[in-house]
């Protein structure tokens, strides 16, 4: 007979651990033997090249690596995370067991997730190694809070890349998160701009982009860690509130519009 | 009664084209319900709407107008879906899987324990046939009729009180589809109602209490299987086999008996009539020239013709 079965919680885990395994079988973690050469490479090398500034450049180019190697994942893996499952109708079974669409959806999130934390810790074990054989002395510590604020811009850049995939193509939705990650970037920078201006048009065009779409400044500490300067605690609580917001937000928005979709 | 399913006027519209959008109806007020226990046929040619019927009851489609209750919950009562297994069509699953890891996932959202998700899995890949060796396969090195068989085992993982099954037979070798079909008798004794939609109308005579036939959205009929065959038209056509006699020799004597066919067959003649008075008439014609009765039955259109008679526009 038919069980009592499980809260939602365990389902959503479920379906994330199983997000999970899909990611490393699709082989998406192989990324990381690609950095590993890269850091490895700029160890060994850079420090020739720059007397003195080993440390300052393994952090900015590691740093940057992990940012831009999780947002390409973020990007082209979650556009494709469950538009991947409708076209092979993988939902078709899913849907007809007791799965909402919504556990559905943040179960996929949370996998992705995941396999996005795992990168980032990866990523950033290889960058203290790196800093351990150049000898750069607490950094191999203290990129540890610009590593965590990397990882929770990229919950966010996964959540508006789901977000986009659940009402457009995979192309059109990578082109459009690929344009929220700039913009959130250039943000504040351009309501600066549009303040010192003085256009009332452009005032409210830019304060619109800057509430509106994740403003990602608030998780740059890249060029700050590399001076040796740690994140302070306020900053760091501040910005990880901020992502678990909007990640609350994108994924609410998703699932409403999962919720009302046909499938073919 | 509690129907299995209910189905009231269900009315499905696709939208297609950009620009100019153009509303095509799938479904067109759809009534049909479903008794419990039984083993129940949906038919229909395709395009017919069986698909789109099954899929919105599995809540992968909305309907535009009606309404559907499945074990007399509404279909987008999510637990609801915790009594009922759906096999789909061509059934896709994760391919990077295992046919043990899917089971095993499929039995985590049912929220089984491990011991009963390993015991389920054993005895459901077993009972649709699948071979040990290949379990711990992926999936995306299966074939069609494996994929098939994975496809039955994982619609079973919940027990369920009702199953819905989309073409079960497709992609299995004549073997494979015995097994299927035994399969899905057992689920009848051991009171599963199973809804089945396939083209194959063997199967369809073979297992099914009750059929109804999709004609472009449209319900065009339904009733007991042996209801609808035997005669839809009410008459009472017998007929009589006859041995040793060949259909030249009693043509000319036949033909006198109003409305009375015949057909030749290997060492006799088949003989049709429509009134049973008519019985002793044939019986002296052909004992007249040495045939021996071989059969009297009562004249049933196929399976085959009533598809046709019902599903064509």
């Amino acid at each position: 007979m038919p069980n009592e079965g499980t809260g939602f919680l365990p389902r959503i885990l479920t379906i994330a651990k199983n997000a999970f395994r899909e990611a490393v079988r699709d082989r998406i973690l192989y990324n990381l033997i690609l950095f590993v050469l890269l850091i490895t490479a700029s160890a060994v090398f850079l420090g020739e090249l720059t007397a003195g500034q080993e440390s300052r450049v393994i952090v900015n180019l590691g740093l940057s690596s992990i940012l831009l190697f999780g947002a390409f994942i973020s990007i082209f893996v979650g556009v494709s995370l469950v538009w991947k499952e409708i076209e092979k109708r993988t939902v078709y079974s899913i849907f007809s067991k007791p799965i909402g669409r919504g556990e559905f959806i943040v179960g996929k999130y949370l996998g992705l997730c995941m396999t996005l934390l795992v990168n980032v810790i990866v990523m950033g074990a290889g960058v203290s190694l790196a800093l351990v054989y150049v000898g750069g002395g607490p950094l191999v510590w203290k990129i540890w809070g610009a590593v965590t604020l990397i990882f929770f811009e990229l919950t966010i850049i996964t959540a508006v890349a789901i977000m986009f995939s659940s009402f457009s193509t995979p192309a059109l939705s990578a082109l459009l998160t690929f344009f929220v990650f700039l913009i959130g970037h250039f943000s504040s920078s351009l309501l600066d701009l549009a303040t010192s201006l003085g256009s009332r048009g452009a005032i409210w065009f830019f304060s619109a982009i800057y509430y509106l779409l994740p403003n990602l400044a608030n998780f740059s500490f890249i060029a700050n860690t590399a001076n040796g300067d740690t994140p302070p605690t306020a900053m760091m609580g501040g910005a990880i509130l901020y992502a678990l917001i909007f990640d609350v937000i994108l994924m609410a928005i998703t699932v409403m519009i999962f919720s009302r979709r046909n499938f073919k | 009664m509690e129907y299995a399913v209910e189905i009231q006027n269900l009315t499905k519209d696709y939208e297609t084209g950009f620009l100019r959008k153009k509303r095509v109806r799938a479904l067109d007020d759809l009534s049909l319900n479903v008794e419990p226990g039984q083993i129940f046929g949906f038919l229909g040619g395709n395009g017919a709407g069986k698909t789109t019927t099954i899929k919105t009851l599995m809540r992968l489609q909305f309907p535009t107008s009606g309404t559907a209750r499945i074990l007399g919950r509404d279909i987008n009562d999510v637990q609801m879906h915790r009594r009922i297994g759906y096999c789909p069509e061509n059934p896709y699953f994760y391919d990077y899987l295992t046919a043990t890891e899917l089971m095993e996932y499929f039995g985590q959202l049912f929220g089984y324990d491990a011991a009963e998700r390993r015991r389920k899995c054993e005895d459901l890949l077993t009972a649709v046939g699948l071979q040990e060796k290949d379990w711990k396969r992926q999936l995306r090195k299966y074939s069609k009729g494996m994929l098939q068989r994975v496809g039955l085992a994982q619609s079973l993982i919940n027990e369920p009180e009702i199953v819905f099954m989309d073409e079960p037979m497709s992609g299995l070798d004549p073997v494979g589809r015995r097994e299927i079909r035994e399969l899905i008798a057992g689920l009848r004794e051991k009171g599963t109602t199973v809804f089945m939609s396939t083209h194959i109308l063997s199967d369809i005579e073979a297992l099914c209490d009750r059929v109804a036939i999709l004609r472009a959205g449209r319900l065009a009929a339904t009733g007991d299987l042996s209801e609808l065959l035997s005669n839809a038209d009410g008459s009472k056509a017998l007929e009589i086999s006859v041995q040793g006699v060949s259909a030249a020799a009693v043509r000319d004597e036949v033909e006198f008996i109003a409305g009375a066919t015949m057909s030749a067959k290997p060492n006799g003649v088949n003989i049709q009539i429509l009134d049973e008075n008519d019985i002793d008439a044939v019986l002296s014609i052909t004992r007249k020239h040495g045939g021996r009765l071989a059969s009297i039955n009562p004249v049933k259109q196929s399976l085959e013709e009533l598809f046709v008679k019902e599903s064509a526009d």
